[in-house]
């Protein structure tokens, strides 16, 4: 099968749904060139870098029969933005009884790693998970990215794909024939027998090279991809902790209220999966720190497959 | 005009005596702007509303049946009670929700203009907000994104001299806020005497007639007040000068236009008496069919968070 990039993945989503549903808009302070060669200006929009009118105007276009998509690139920037995303986008189906749709995909990249210091690094999920209302998808691989953005483009609700700024030149198989992945599907990416390590964007690549390290000592590792956060799959999470009777999830984002704790939470909190634990889970995250500048704190403060390995060895002891 | 003006009077009436829960902002004393604006526009625009939005849900031709019974909090509400006061909408007739964050409407806004300009015919859309929104960032965005992009958007400005508490003066610049529009951002502008129906209606309908053939947005600066109180709240103080309130009741919209209208000979105070009984007929059904209609389960609250059920 073809190899191309997780960006390349993202745009040919974007140019399949744009050719297949007139209705849809770009909305972004860079023009993405391909797109805007194929429809043109007024469908492919360069806005000024005022990311509450555009996120608003996102809202505005949707509730009116369009399909907006709008690239805020870093979730940081999406800060700025935060009124309309959690009290307009999210609430506006809710408060208007449901009676208009809104369509819209937001994408934000996400994460660290790469010395951008605390203004450019953040893994701001959890915070949006918080707002009922919008559905978060984080795709993790060219495959994913590409068959979730259709989705979300087609989805009639507000989406937001978070995307890992480490995984844009990724290379990975994608298939000419067209395909979409459903929401609230998770990725077995490694079976094992003896311990769930649920792993988030990045941190899912961290989460396969420790479990091929504990391979070789023994120890059998499943690691699961939710792929999207609203909906999430508790289904296939809670079965392979059923399995395993060990829970660890690796997550970029600060430990404390992160998603991360809402898959343990929602693993022990069902009464049939406590009962199989073997062990207390356990969470690779990030540090409770905005993300340092320099290379040797700002590792120090994420995850990393060490630590992966390390929470996970807890749960063997 | 006088539906408006008896609605809010029922609605503050209803919310003192503990019919109504939650908070409501009374647009008593300006509805000349939302009927001026809105008698403009035809069904296909849209409109924007804020937290005083009942006025302009009227005046767009909301169901007032259906407006009391969303106040009431019943399942019948345009919004099956989920939204209340602030946060009324009808689709349906354009009118694109009210909201209850100042300015916040105002990207929707400009979003809902520019797909009517997408949608190529000559739809426009008109958004309503008051002095207090002019000082957010986003009122500034938005007349510059409407600016650049030349949006079929007409900017309704009700200057009712305070944000909540604070008057303009204490919180603005410069003496009318349609100086940003016109002086900041180039958009053409006009000051208008809010209390005045036929003014309201005439500058509107000048401003509405050249955004439709795509002259881009207009901004109308309504000089208005507001009778009551930021929103309904017994026992709350209201600090606004009692002469200053005494002289707007003297600019009261609606006595002015019948006094207009029965000095040309156009009605009689027979013909004003008949249209207030009409009217106060068609309150009291609102209120009927309010208190007809069931409250909503418990468990309806679980409905609606997205527009198609997530497993």
């Amino acid at each position: 099968m073809r190899k191309i990039t997780y960006e390349q993945a993202a745009s040919e989503a974007l140019i399949e749904e744009f050719r297949r549903d007139p209705k849809t808009v770009h909305l972004a302070t860079d023009i993405p060139p391909d797109l805007r060669a194929e429809f043109g200006e007024s469908r492919i929009r360069q806005t000024p870098i005022a990311e509450a009118s555009f996120v608003g105007a996102a809202i505005g276009l949707a509730g009116s029969g369009f399909r907006p998509v709008v690239n805020v690139r870093m979730a940081t920037f999406g800060f700025v933005a935060m009124d309309q995303f959690v009290n307009q986008a999210a609430k506006i189906t809710y408060m208007f009884g449901g009676q208009a749709r809104f369509p819209i995909v937001y994408r934000m990249t996400v994460g660290a790693s790469k010395s951008f210091a605390a203004q450019h690094s953040i893994s701001p999920y959890s915070m949006y998970m918080n707002a009922p209302g919008l559905k978060i998808i984080l795709p993790a691989t060219p495959y994913d990215i590409k068959g979730l953005l259709k989705t979300a483009i087609r989805d009639d609700n507000p989406v937001i794909c978070f995307e890992h700024m480490a995984l844009g030149m990724m290379e990975g198989e994608v298939p000419e024939e067209e395909y979409l992945i459903p929401f609230g599907q998770a990725a077995i990416r490694r079976k094992g027998t003896d311990v769930t390590v649920v792993a988030l964007a990045k941190m899912m690549y961290e989460a396969l090279a420790a479990a091929e390290d504990l391979a070789r000592e023994g120890i059998y590792v499943e690691v699961i991809d939710p792929r999207t956060l609203i909906p999430m799959d508790k289904e296939t999470i809670k079965a392979s902790v059923v399995k395993t009777g060990r829970l660890v999830v690796a997550d970029e984002a600060c430990i404390t209220a992160s998603a991360a704790a809402e898959f343990t939470a929602m693993v022990v909190e069902d009464e049939k999966v406590f009962k199989r634990l073997k062990s207390a889970p356990q969470r690779a995250c990030g540090r409770d720190v905005p993300i340092p500048y320099s290379p040797p704190m700002e590792q120090y403060a994420l995850p990393n497959r060490e630590t992966i390995k390390t929470a996970i060895r807890q749960t063997m002891r | 005009m006088l539906t408006i003006r008896r609605f809010e009077e029922r609605v503050v009436v209803d919310y003192q005596s503990g019919a109504i829960p939650g908070i409501v902002h009374s647009y008593i004393g300006q509805e000349a702007v939302a009927t001026g604006v809105c008698t403009n526009l035809r069904r296909d625009d849209r409109i924007i509303s804020n937290h005083r939005g009942h006025g302009h849900c009227i005046a767009k031709g909301a169901d007032i049946n259906k407006m009391m019974a969303e106040i009431y909090g019943r399942k019948t509400g345009y919004c099956k009670g989920k939204g209340g006061s602030m946060h009324i909408a009808d689709f349906s007739i354009g009118m694109l929700g009210a909201n209850g964050i100042v300015a916040a409407g105002l990207p929707i806004a400009a979003g809902a203009a520019l797909a009517a300009k997408l949608e190529g015919g000559d739809k426009v859309v008109v958004v309503f907000f008051g002095d207090g929104a002019t000082n957010e960032g986003e009122f500034h965005e938005v007349l510059n994104l409407a600016k650049i992009w030349q949006l079929p958007l007409i900017f309704a400005c009700e200057n009712n001299g305070y944000g909540v508490n604070t008057p303009v003066k204490v919180a603005t610049g410069m003496e009318h806020v349609s100086e940003r529009a016109t002086g900041g951002y180039g958009i053409p502008s006009a000051v208008i005497d809010g209390n005045d129906v036929v003014d309201t209606y005439e500058a509107a309908q000048k401003a509405i007639a050249g955004v439709r053939t795509s002259q881009g947005p207009f901004f109308l600066e309504f000089l208005t007040y507001r009778w009551r109180g930021h929103y309904e709240q017994p026992g709350l103080p209201d600090l606004r000068p009692a002469a200053e309130i005494e002289m707007w009741k003297q600019k009261d919209p609606i006595p002015a236009f019948e006094r207009r209208l029965v000095k040309k000979g156009i009605a009689t105070q027979k013909t004003y008496n008949d249209i207030n009984a009409q009217v106060m007929g068609q309150i009291q059904q609102a209120v009927d069919f309010a208190l007809a209609s069931p409250l909503p389960a418990p468990e309806d609250a679980l409905e609606d968070v997205f527009s198609s059920p997530v497993k």
